[in-house]
């Protein structure tokens, strides 16, 4: 992956001023969510995910630069398997069982 | 400011919505064959979306002062049955004579079948045939990077130059090997899948403002038609200059379409 340092033009006190508010408010969005899906009835058991999710949040915090493009390869399918057609198939859901995914 | 839309599909949208592009600062949109919502059930049902495309589609936006162009082909997600792909696909090269059509598009991949992948070639065969510029749908979500290499693999395979081929709804994990590859990039910008104005400015920001352009989209799904100017504003309020965002709503999108001799913006 390329090096990106320094290409946005504010400083990291002006980002922070910008768009400290919003993405405050997206992460209690998802606190609620992840407490959401701690509260639902039934037995069912966490499905790939929210797995998935819980991979991702770990590279918001592990310092390195990219982690959108890395947290999308996350969710990616790195198979190599063309199927010979859609019949039946699903729409897109935005992850895949951790098997298959990586974080390229 | 003005900026050309250049995927954006107005079939779905109101006449306001062209008004308020309009007072936004659009000029001109180009509006690729897609998928309506539903699988039509027969090769006519195509024969008229073209017609809308090509004949009803450019007098409606003229009512607002905005020019409209075309893409015509059959779209990967009804592209799964070949035989009756290839009976829409037999419809297009009629369809290529009008005023407007600028290309092939948006042919791509939705599921990665290969069922798909064998509509794909053959519809990058008709635009090498009748040498027009391609507009490339890449799939949703997980599909999207395996699904993008495929495309970029079959595009190669051809002998189409890739300056004359925009590959859509690249993100951050795709928009690299993209322009590395010698491709055009497009951003698509939509509220909750693909990318929000806020990342679009941010790869801009990262890999620079060469062949690439932002689009809305816009359909019957949520989606904004009025995307790109907010995205013009996000980099404005970041300080980039009025150059850069031009280059990257209007100058990009003029060059890459430019490419086409039906293409042209008329004088205001």
């Amino acid at each position: 992956m390329n090096d990106v340092t320094q290409t946005c033009p504010l400083t990291r006190g002006q980002v922070m001023a910008m768009y400290f508010l919003e993405h405050r408010a997206r992460l209690l969005d998802l606190a609620a969510f992840l407490d959401r899906l701690d509260r639902t009835c039934g037995q069912e058991s966490a499905d790939f995910r929210e797995q998935a999710l819980y991979q991702a949040i770990h590279l918001l915090s592990d310092g390195q630069p990219h982690r959108t493009a890395r947290i999308l390869a996350l969710l990616s399918d790195c198979t190599d398997e063309l199927p010979q057609s859609a019949e039946g198939m699903k729409g897109a859901l935005g992850a895949v069982p951790l098997t298959t995914g990586d974080s390229e | 400011m003005k900026y050309i839309d250049p995927h954006i599909h107005m079939v779905s949208r109101t006449t306001d919505d062209y008004q308020r592009m309009a007072l936004a600062g659009c000029v001109a949109v180009t509006e690729p064959a897609f998928w309506a919502g539903f699988d039509r059930s027969s090769a006519q049902g195509f024969f008229d979306y073209f017609r809308q495309l090509t004949e009803y589609e450019p007098r409606r936006a003229a009512q607002a002062g905005i020019q409209h162009f075309t893409w015509l082909c059959i779209n990967p997600k009804e592209a799964d049955d070949p035989a009756f792909a290839r009976d829409v696909i037999a419809l297009i090269p009629e369809f290529l004579k009008c005023d407007t059509v600028l290309g092939i598009g948006e042919i791509g991949l939705n599921k990665n079948t290969r069922n798909e992948q064998i509509i794909l070639e053959e519809q990058i065969a008709l635009a090498e045939t009748h040498n027009q510029l391609v507009l490339v749908h890449t799939p949703h979500l997980e599909d999207k990077r395996k699904g993008t290499r495929l495309i970029m693999d079959a595009l190669q395979a051809s002998n189409i130059d890739p300056g004359r081929i925009l590959i859509d709804h690249v993100e951050e994990h795709t928009v690299g090997e993209v322009l590395d590859r010698g491709f055009w990039a497009g951003m698509t910008l939509y509220p909750d899948t693909k990318m929000t104005p806020q990342r679009a400015a941010d790869v801009i920001e990262m890999y620079g403002s060469e062949r690439i352009w932002m689009n809305s989209a816009g359909d019957w799904g949520c989606s904004d038609p009025l995307a790109v100017p907010k995205a013009q504003q996000e980099m404005r309020r970041r300080g980039h200059s009025n150059e850069l965002i031009d280059q990257v709503t209007y100058s990009n999108p003029q060059k890459f379409l430019s490419q086409s001799p039906r293409f042209h913006i008329a004088k205001s």
